[in-house]
């Protein structure tokens, strides 16, 4: 069911200009606390100047006419989208978030970042195809997802770095202060604050609960196959997934991975410090190898599933209309194809007719080597290498198993960004082919 | 005496409540001691403890959602009959007809609510460091009640079968016909040939034994709704008792030493 911009138009300009509105009277408290509580009078006129304006935009989404994203724009954010640009883009936004911490996490600016995601958000939501997508009723945990890690992460970020400029000068973290060690009874002060957090969490879900209809579709068919096909959200990272591995990999061991390597973590990390406290600088191998897994690797894949794959898996730019008949060209090829046919001009080993298990095997193996060699040399040849360079400290605290465990980890972790780079560069399916015994990595 | 009071000086009421009211120091104390469901704290507890901005409050959110979903669920389940014939039915008289008809979304939304929580909780511990010893054993029980989480909302997912429910279903579980060796589709199903007969076919391999059948059918619906009525929220019951425990017997909400 695709509806006109213009009637679509018409569907949310009232709700817009509610979310406007919502938007002004933040910033107006915003304003307030600032000019009286920071005696900052320079940024709070800003602020009021921003709520004006929001003020009229929502007089102007209210009478039917909420402002758009210029087409031209959303045409160019549509071509310029891919998988490419999704992932790097991401991973540049997450690095130069990282690098400049201080700068970001500062308060005021970390509210502007937050103001300039949700006017892009109301921007967005004015375009039939993206509230087509975003708007659907599971899909708006997700939304709130993003806004909620977005928000820890900046409050984790804004205290850990307090607390390592404290330590350069030589200060206890900020919680270990003398009043944060104070005890209080639990009754009344935490009681009290379940109690609050309690009946605030069911005004929410009530309200949630009313004005979002749970969805329902059509009775379960076994012959109509929907197109696009998607697990549950939270498990659209693995899905992703699947553009890059083989089933087995990708839905099967990868996360067993991921639950082993999460148990494993603290018997991993033999770093004693930053243990009940905010920090980077004290812990900084384990912080982003962490966060490489979770904010540039599960929660972006999961975004990038949820709201950018379309029927046939294809991918969308965010104000593209999902049409089933776009089709993209595979033609991904795997490395023994590579190496046989591209570089020794000559076709694939292949075992003679009526040729026994054994010669069939060997066959396979001399038509992968290349794949068998670069697999086995990363897993078990770059492990000891870097033990002896760059992690050689780490292998020294760590002893054997523990090193091998934590490097074999890591590496098959990084082993899924690198498999991006090598399919969008060199259109590779897979290192190791073996279809005959279900074996593509 | 005021109403109140005598309420308060009843035998009744002194049966279940053994203390005056929790206003001063002493029967501050008594209160927490003395009642089954307070006594998983502790009595008194560091300020930092306590900060929302420390905690964020996300294992207790993760926990009352799981209260919420056990309310809203049992009442679903008077409503609702696993079968190919009800299923359905069931879900869209529980829209259009039974009265209080928001159970459904309440039990939807705070479902997918837990699922973030859950991950939310996981990241504040990592970032303060929480696993540390002594927590270490903490952590790994978390780690399975995250994983558990994840099934309890996969298994529900499929109950309103409806055309959502089953390929969602149906594509998350394709994915075990490629188990290696016990996926008939994986790698190294063949080395369980015996005397050429395949061992592991698409009728006796792990996809199979997770949905009853080899697709998606009111077999794997009964399978999946005992795992999410009954199963799976009897080991996280025992989990979480022991995730509380813990986090009291190796000292509380972590803190800088
Ligand atoms: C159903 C899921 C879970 C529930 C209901 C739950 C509940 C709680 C609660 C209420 C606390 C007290 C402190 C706080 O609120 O932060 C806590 C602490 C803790 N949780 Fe969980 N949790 C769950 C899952 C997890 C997961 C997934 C992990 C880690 C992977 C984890 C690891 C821990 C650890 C290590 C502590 C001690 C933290 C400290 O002392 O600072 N839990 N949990």
């Amino acid at each position: 069911m695709h509806v006109s911009p213009e009637a679509h138009l018409a569907n949310v300009a009232h709700g817009l200009g509610v979310f406007y509105i919502a938007l002004a009277l933040m910033n107006s408290i915003a304003a307030l606390y600032v000019w009286q509580r920071l005696k900052q009078t320079g940024t709070a006129i800003a602020l009021t100047a921003f709520v004006a304006l929001l003020a009229m935009v929502a007089a102007a989404a209210m009478g039917g006419m909420p402002p758009e994203m210029p087409a031209g724009v959303k045409a160019v954010i549509n071509n310029l989208s891919g998988p490419v640009t999704y992932t790097l883009g991401t991973t540049v936004l997450l690095v130069v978030l990282f690098v400049g911490r201080k700068f970001f996490s500062q308060p005021l600016v970390a509210w502007a970042m937050l103001n300039a995601s949700l006017v892009l958000m109301g921007l967005s939501m004015a375009d039939s195809n993206f509230f087509s997508i975003v708007g659907k009723p599971d899909n708006v945990p997700i939304v709130a997802m993003i806004f909620l890690v977005g928000y820890f992460t900046w409050l984790a970020t804004y205290r850990a770095v307090q607390n390592d400029e404290r330590d350069k000068q030589g200060l206890p973290p900020l919680e270990a202060m003398e009043d944060e060690k104070e005890k209080v009874l639990v009754w009344p002060d935490l009681v009290y604050t379940e109690l609050i957090c309690m009946v605030a969490l069911t005004a929410i879900l009530m309200i949630w609960a009313i004005l979002l209809q749970a969805p329902l579709e059509e009775p379960a068919s076994a012959v109509k196959t929907p197109n696009p096909s998607k697990a549950p959200w939270y498990f659209l990272g693995l899905q992703e997934m699947l553009v890059y591995y083989d089933p087995w990999w990708a839905g099967v061991v990868l996360p067993s991975m991921v639950i082993g390597g999460l148990i494993l973590i603290p018997f991993l990390d033999y770093n004693k410090k930053g243990n009940g406290y905010y920090t980077i600088a004290q812990r900084p191998f384990s912080y982003l190898v962490f966060q490489i897994g979770f904010l540039d690797l599960w929660i972006t894949l999961i975004v990038l599933g949820t709201f950018l794959r379309g029927p046939n898996w294809n991918f969308f730019g965010p104000y593209e209309f999902w049409d089933s008949h776009k089709v993209e060209a595979l033609n991904n090829i795997n490395l023994s194809d590579i190496f046989w046919i591209k570089v020794m001009g000559q076709g694939l080993p292949t075992a003679p007719t009526g040729a026994g298990a054994m010669m069939k095997l060997w066959y396979i193996l001399q038509r992968e080597w290349l794949g068998f060699v670069l697999v086995i040399g990363y897993l078990v040849a770059l492990p000891p290498l870097m033990a002896a360079t760059v992690f050689r400290s780490m292998f020294v605290k760590m002893g054997f198993i523990r090193y091998m465990l934590m490097s074999n980890l890591l590496l098959l972790m990084i082993a899924l960004p690198l498999k991006m780079v090598l399919r969008w560069s060199f259109n590779l399916k897979y290192i190791i082919s073996i279809p005959e015994y279900f074996l593509n990595f | 005496m005021s109403i109140g009071e005598t309420i308060r000086n009843s035998q009744a009421w002194k049966s279940v409540f053994r203390h005056p009211m929790p206003v001063d120091r002493r029967n501050r104390i008594v209160v927490v001691l003395t009642n089954f469901f307070l006594h998983l704290h502790p009595v008194s507890i560091k300020k930092q403890g306590i900060a929302l901005s420390y905690t964020w409050c996300m294992g207790g959110v993760t926990f009352f959602l799981f209260l919420v979903e056990t309310v809203t669920g049992v009442l679903l389940m008077f409503y609702y009959r696993p079968t190919l014939e009800w299923a359905f039915q069931d879900i869209t008289a529980l829209r259009d007809v039974a009265s209080l008809g928001i159970m459904r979304e309440l039990h939807r939304w705070a479902a997918h609510a837990m699922v973030i929580t859950v991950w939310l909780h996981m990241y504040r511990v990592f970032l303060t460091g929480s696993y540390k010893p002594p927590r270490e054993f903490n952590w790994v029980v978390g780690v399975i009640l995250l994983l558990l989480t994840l099934l309890l909302s996969f298994t529900g997912y499929l109950l309103p079968w409806d055309q959502l429910a089953i390929w969602a279903i149906t594509v998350g579980s394709n994915m075990a016909r490629a188990t290696p060796i016990l996926g008939h589709e994986g790698p190294g199903a063949k080395l369980l040939e015996i005397g050429g007969i395949n061992m592991i076919t698409n009728a006796s391999d792990a996809r199979f034994g997770l949905l009853g059948a080899r697709f998606v059918g009111e077999e794997t619906l009964n399978r999946f709704y005992v795992l999410h009525c009954i199963a799976i929220p009897l080991v996280v019951s025992l989990l979480l008792a022991i995730h509380f425990w813990r986090v009291r017997k190796d000292g509380g909400i972590s803190g800088p030493l």
